[in-house]
């Protein structure tokens, strides 16, 4: 299945240079959790702080039993704030 | 000690400087800066003056941690009745000015009357002076401040200044010091432009002395290695600043866009902190140059940038191609996304101006949301902006409008008297997306429960810095909750303004509560005051200044009616996103909210309040 990922702020070094701002639309097999994901693209879980799926927050501690569907877009943050 | 207990009184009606004693008992209930200067302001002023009129006072105040090796102790706010407004105003600002003011031996500065000709206002150690400045009325800030040095021989000064703006009565005007940090928000230049006082000079070479020196060392010493070490205020602060947010916050279906019709922004991406770190599609080079930290920062989250040459903003401007304050978060969100406008250095350049003529990048980039909205819908067209097409995504709109409004000159004027006047005065006042006439901030409450209630109660008009439940809705911090549901947003608001009320009295900056509690700073406070300055007696302390706060805007004509939220966010569910089909919930948050406060179902705080907090 095909999902979007977005990296950002740091985490952005782990996405393969062909992704455009940030983002890029990846093949995953079916049922994938959001840790196979991120594993898959070398990202540390530990630097994973902000993890939305389609907007929608997920915890770390989830990573490994939330599975994604086709069509999903992941995005990840390491820890950030603003203001 | 840490107070230096002696405040300036400067009347202008009569020319005057004269020292005062600090009121110690004051200093004991209400810390210092926002706390401290709110006091003063409420007791000596009629709330019901009108805000530029000669009866209004001004103060600019420290803390008492200002200029201490306290990290972040360069804070200092501005305090008066806000011009915009009406209501109370305290604008809080960073850089160098604020420790400049305890070097040179001072709290505060209460500034009352006005005067018959221009003036600007030095400090030098302990003498000051009023001098004329009819030489530098119709300067910006940025011709000011080297000015001023120049005058007095010293490049070490430094300087807070209004620009035009504050001097044309734009109603968001700000006032700025050392060039490009702000008191931004309120019309606290506008107010200080009404008193013909352009600028305000101080250089001081004493120190601040704190009550337990190796105490004080010691534990300033442990906080900054928390900072340090937290991945927030260590790492991604000074890498990326507020900026990161831009994306997520999109992300997160909370961006307010063309004037909040929509929630998500198709340029979020274009003007993110990510983006100003990439090469420029003109010459390669990135917006951002480096980060940079006000008076005893360890955090540094500023941002240094720098306009593309060949922009058609500054192709003829060489005096814009220098490194000035970049795009923060909040100017980034109002000059971009809530005006549909996605080009970097159109949203830098809008910027550079706003610091050059001290305007609120918020409450002018909003109001250009509105003024489109209103030309899209038909309600004004080229006729009513001089010929400018104030089309939503224009950068050409939006960079002519800063430069009309930092000058007040045309279609600038209208803009500058804010939304709520301009949509008001075409027959729109629906359109205008602010509280107690102070345009919102850069969270949409239909995707951030909390921050609608934040919003509504914000005794100085629509603010996100009054209660930041963001970091907690959104980011984690310090314990995540759904942004999504009201339940529970009512303490979750109360207890970020309570602890926002203790940390803007103090001389810190709010951006350390990434990583430190109020347990943090009350050994630090403790440390350099005398007195004994625990957690609890802080967070009794913000409790009185919001109480305070409310009681002068009730007496200055407010009402319940006035924490309230416009209509599109009540009624207009959010189009797109994780928040689709959702509006604010004010309505299920505000009366929980008020009996927290200890308030009536009025909204005003009842005598058993009053009297538990000494007010």
């Amino acid at each position: 299945m095909n999902i979007t990922l977005k990296l950002y702020a740091a985490l952005g070094d782990f996405l393969p240079p062909e992704a455009h701002e940030n983002t890029i639309d990846v093949d995953v097999p079916d049922g994938a959790t959001i840790g196979e994901v991120l594993t898959g693209h070398q990202v540390p879980l530990e630097s994973c702080h902000l993890i939305l799926i389609n907007g929608h927050y997920h915890h770390r501690d989830s990573a490994a039993s939330t599975q994604l569907s086709s069509g999903d877009t992941l995005a990840v943050w390491p820890p950030i704030a603003g203001g | 000690m840490s107070w230096t207990r002696k405040i300036l009184r400067v009347n202008l009606t009569e020319g005057t400087c004269k020292d005062e004693p600090l009121n110690m008992e004051w200093a004991d209930k209400y810390l210092g800066q926002r706390g401290l200067a709110t006091k003063y302001l409420v007791e000596e002023i009629d709330p019901k003056c009108d805000p530029l009129g000669p009866d209004n006072k001004i103060i600019y105040a420290t803390g008492p941690l200002t200029g201490t090796t306290a990290s972040t102790g360069g804070r200092y706010s501005v305090v008066t009745k806000g011009a915009l407004t009406g209501a109370i105003a305290c604008s809080n600002s960073g850089g160098f000015f604020g420790a400049e003011m305890k070097f040179a031996g001072y709290d505060m500065i209460i500034v009352e009357g006005v005067s018959k000709k221009p003036v600007y206002l030095t400090m030098i150690d302990g003498n000051c002076e009023l001098h004329d400045a009819s030489d530098l009325w119709g300067k910006s800030v940025w011709e000011v401040d080297p000015a001023i040095k120049a005058k007095h021989q010293d490049p070490m000064m430094r300087v807070a200044a209004i620009g035009i703006s504050g001097e044309q009565g734009v109603l968001y005007a700000c006032v700025v010091n050392d060039l490009h940090r702000a008191a931004g928000r309120s019309g606290v230049g506008a107010v200080m432009g009404s008193k013909n006082l352009k600028a305000i000079g101080i250089r001081g070479t004493g120190g601040v002395n704190v009550d337990d020196p190796k105490k004080f060392m010691a534990v300033t010493a442990e906080k900054k290695a928390i900072l340090a070490e937290n991945a927030v205020t260590g790492q991604a602060l000074p890498a990326y600043g507020t900026q990161v947010l831009m994306n997520v916050i999109n992300e997160s279906g909370a961006l307010p866009t063309r004037n909040f019709r929509d929630v998500q922004f198709e340029g979020a991406h274009a003007i993110s902190a990510e983006a100003m770190a990439e090469p420029s599609g003109i010459d390669g080079k990135p917006n951002l140059l480096t980060n940079a930290a006000c008076f005893g920062c360890t955090i540094g989250c500023g941002r240094i940038s720098k306009i593309n040459e060949e922009h058609y903003t500054v192709a003829n401007k060489p005096e814009y191609w220098h490194a000035s304050g970049g795009l923060e978060y909040e100017a980034a969100w109002a000059l971009g996304a809530a005006t549909g406008v996605s080009d970097m250095d159109a949203l830098t350049y809008a910027n550079f101006i706003c610091n050059e003529q001290g305007i609120d990048p918020i409450s002018f980039g909003a109001t250009v949301g509105a003024a489109m909205e209103l030309y899209e819908d038909g309600v004004i067209t080229s006729k009513d902006t001089g010929g400018l097409e104030m089309k939503f995504g224009s950068p050409e709109a939006l960079t002519t409008a800063v430069e009309l409004t930092g000058k007040a000159e045309g279609f600038g004027k209208e803009l500058g008297m804010g939304s709520a006047r301009l949509t008001a005065k075409y027959g729109k006042p629906e359109l205008s997306m602010t509280v107690k006439g102070q345009e919102f901030p850069a969270y949409d409450p239909r995707g951030v429960q909390g921050m609608g209630l934040t919003y509504a109660t914000s005794n100085r008009g629509a603010c996100h810095l009054r209660s930041y439940t963001v970091a907690s809705e959104i980011m984690g911090i310090p314990e995540k909750t759904d942004p999504h549901v009201t339940e529970g947003k009512a303490g979750l608001v109360k207890a970020f303004q309570d602890a926002t009320g203790a940390v803007d009295s103090s001389g810190l900056c709010v951006f350390t509560t990434f990583a430190w509690t109020l347990d943090d700073f009350a050994p630090q406070i403790d440390a350099a005051c005398e007195g004994n300055w625990t957690t609890d007696k802080l967070a009794e302390v913000g409790e009185r200044i919001w109480n305070m706060e409310r009681q002068f805007n009730l007496s200055a004509g407010f009402t319940a009616a006035d924490d309230n939220l416009p209509q599109r966010l009540l009624k207009d569910a959010a189009k797109t996103g994780p928040a689709e089909g959702l509006t604010s919930g004010l309505d299920k948050m505000l009366p929980e909210y008020y009996e927290i406060r200890g308030w009536t179902k009025e909204g005003v705080p009842t005598n058993e309040t009053v009297s538990r907090l000494a007010l």
